[in-house]
């Protein structure tokens, strides 16, 4: 698998890449079959640890079987500065591709959530570290377009680095480009979901994953703008162990949700049905949906929680 | 066997490389020259009447960036900018230019106020970076920065940037989303720092030269690369050497790509401004056979 070029940090000392398999959970340990895995929507049974999803594979976890249609699918990275750090840019790129068979970091299409319609952008972090630049914009923007177009709801899940490097000022500036696609959603009336995978940092939460109408979070992601490493080395300032971490974004009022692998699909159907038109579902709550293959539901989620507080609960079976 | 002129072709190529190289370089140090103007330099020379605006109405004031209502050639703007110190107290006092999320809440507050009242909004950028700290973090810096961005791009009043020292990054970009982007001869903007891409790519922050070389950040590049609309030149040796005429050149450019960005309406305008970005970007498609063409 080609090195991962982008400067993201991991927990300290118990997961340097080459040490450890990774199907080996770097948190207890537990080793896995990669179909073990899979099935279990690549959190770990023992302690709930996270492990990393490709953009396929999650959008087979999301998306109802045989409804996925991938835009944009033929855009290919062009090196415009012909950049060569200790190798050319096209190498890393050509890597990458092998690596993970997609043509960028982000997939973009169209598909239905449980029945729902939705545009669909989902992030690669096996390709060079799911950074940002030209193609993944214009990608972004294509989902964006389509839920435009349809009058859809926009979910989008990131796992990035930041900007890619390579494309220099260009990839600045797909900031301002996605940001530009997210402010035609909000101009138009249409929902715009943003789910945080770790890690998500840099350019990529300064741009359009930081502005959902709804922002929802992986547990334990890192999600920040300079990475704790930065952070240390810039400033000298010592950060604590849960730094830029899901939860403390979750207590600092950064986001609406932290929500588990397992019960994210069911959270998306919730948020559809919410921000659909009242006469499309006459009957209120359509009480639990299914989730993927036979993943259970462990413990109740955020939505169960808020309700209970509020004295209401959500029908089950 | 080794012909001449191939050696001598090669070895021209080499020299031209480290001549761009030497270039490059000088304006990665010509941006951040001890003595370059900064935004209150050129403010005293563009402006009349100027009132600070202060605070973001929510946590403090952070002096990194600063925003003011003035007159500009008859007429009230808002300007935004990020803020450098002269000696070590202001420095400190500044963070160097870069900015917290407070900063980044003024800059937001202040589009808003132009956008109340219809006044052009100009903005000069000049910041290393958005401050990476615990703080900042915490107090919500990547979402802060989203969020300016976004009120650039909504505002409907005309948005002149101009680049007068280092654009660095995202801290940068979130006051330079604008209907013209102007950029001075000596600046750099780059998505991130020279020293900051050699640590990471080259795994040795020394090499910055090298990185700044390859990834180019200089004015030419982002006029060639459609990023910014215009150069504004300098005086001789750089834009210190002779602030005022600096600040004539700044003007002069600054008023005509105003003077361009109020000739259309305000819904044009802000349509015109997110098709601009939109159009950013440079990429090929893979044809049936996996060649890629541009």
């Amino acid at each position: 698998m080609a090195p991962v070029e982008v400067d993201v940090e991991r927990p300290k000392g118990d997961d340097e890449p080459g040490r450890r398999h990774p199907n080996t959970c770097p948190s207890c340990r537990s080793h896995y079959r990669d179909d073990e895995l899979r099935h279990a929507l690549r959190v770990c049974a023992q302690c709930g640890h996270h492990f990393p999803v490709g953009a396929l594979e999650r959008i087979d976890q999301i998306v109802d079987p045989g409804t996925f249609e991938e835009i944009g699918t033929d855009l290919r990275a062009a090196d415009p500065l012909a950049f060569v750090d200790l190798r050319p840019y096209t190498d890393r790129l050509l890597d990458a591709e092998l690596a993970t068979g997609l043509g960028d970091a982000l997939v973009a299409g169209t598909g239905r959530v449980v029945g729902r319609p939705a545009a669909i952008a989902v992030m690669d972090f096996a390709f060079m570290g799911g950074s940002m630049g030209s193609v993944m914009g214009e990608r972004f923007c294509l989902a964006a377009d389509a839920a435009l177009a349809r009058g859809i709801p926009l979910i989008s899940v990131t796992a990035s680095g930041g900007a890619r490097m390579q494309e220099n000022i260009l990839a600045l500036m797909q900031m301002a480009k996605t940001v530009g696609a997210v402010d035609q959603l909000r101009e138009a009336g249409v929902p715009y979901v943003s789910i945080l995978a770790h890690p998500t940092t840099g350019g990529v939460i300064a741009s359009f994953a930081s502005l959902g109408d709804i922002v929802i979070a992986e547990p334990n992601a890192l999600l920040s703008f300079a990475g704790p490493r930065v952070v240390e080395q810039t400033t000298g300032e010592k950060t604590a162990p849960d730094f830029g971490r899901a939860e403390s974004n979750l207590r600092l009022g950064q986001l609406d949700a932290v929500v588990p692998r397992r019960e994210l699909r069911a959270e998306l159907a919730r948020l559809l049905l919410l921000f659909s038109p009242a006469e499309d579902e006459p009957t209120g709550d359509q009480g639990p949906v299914p989730l993927p293959e036979d993943a259970t539901i462990a413990g109740e989620g955020p939505v169960d929680r808020v309700l209970g507080r509020l004295g209401l609960g959500r029908r089950r079976g | 066997m080794v012909r001449v002129s191939d050696e001598v072709r090669r070895l021209r190529k080499r020299f031209e490389a480290r001549a761009e190289e030497s270039h490059v370089w000088e304006s990665v140090q010509l941006a951040r020259h001890a003595d370059r103007p900064y935004t209150l330099d050129y403010a005293e020379r563009l402006f009349s009447d100027a009132f600070e605006l202060r605070g973001d109405r929510a946590f403090s004031d952070d002096e990194a960036l600063i925003a003011m209502l003035a007159r500009y050639h008859g007429q009230t703007v808002v300007a935004i900018g990020h803020q450098k110190g002269r000696d070590l107290a202001e420095r400190t006092r500044r963070m160097f230019g870069m900015p917290h999320p407070e900063g980044y809440r003024k800059a937001i507050r202040a589009v808003e106020l132009a956008e109340r009242f219809g006044y052009p909004v100009l903005t000069f950028v000049d910041t290393p970076g958005a401050y990476p700290g615990v703080n900042a973090e915490e107090r919500g810096q990547a979402g802060m920065i989203a969020r300016s961005i976004l009120a650039f791009c909504q505002a409907s009043v005309p948005v002149v940037c101009s680049v007068i020292g280092e654009g660095g990054s995202g801290g940068a970009l979130a006051i330079a989303v604008g209907d013209r982007v102007l950029m001075q001869e000596n600046a750099i903007y780059s998505v991130i720092s020279p020293e900051g891409c050699a640590a990471i790519l080259w795994k040795d922050a020394g090499q910055a030269r090298k990185a700044a070389y390859a990834f180019r950040p200089t004015a030419g590049a982002c006029l060639d690369l459609g990023v910014v609309d215009a150069i504004v030149g300098e005086p001789k040796g750089g834009a210190h050497e002779d602030v005022d005429q600096a600040a004539r050149l700044l003007d002069q450019a600054i008023r005509q790509a105003l003077a361009e960005a109020e000739s259309v309406s305000a819904a044009e305008r802000r349509a015109a401004r997110r098709a601009k970005f939109r159009r950013m970007g440079v990429w090929g498609v893979a044809d049936e056979d996996g060649a890629d063409t541009l």
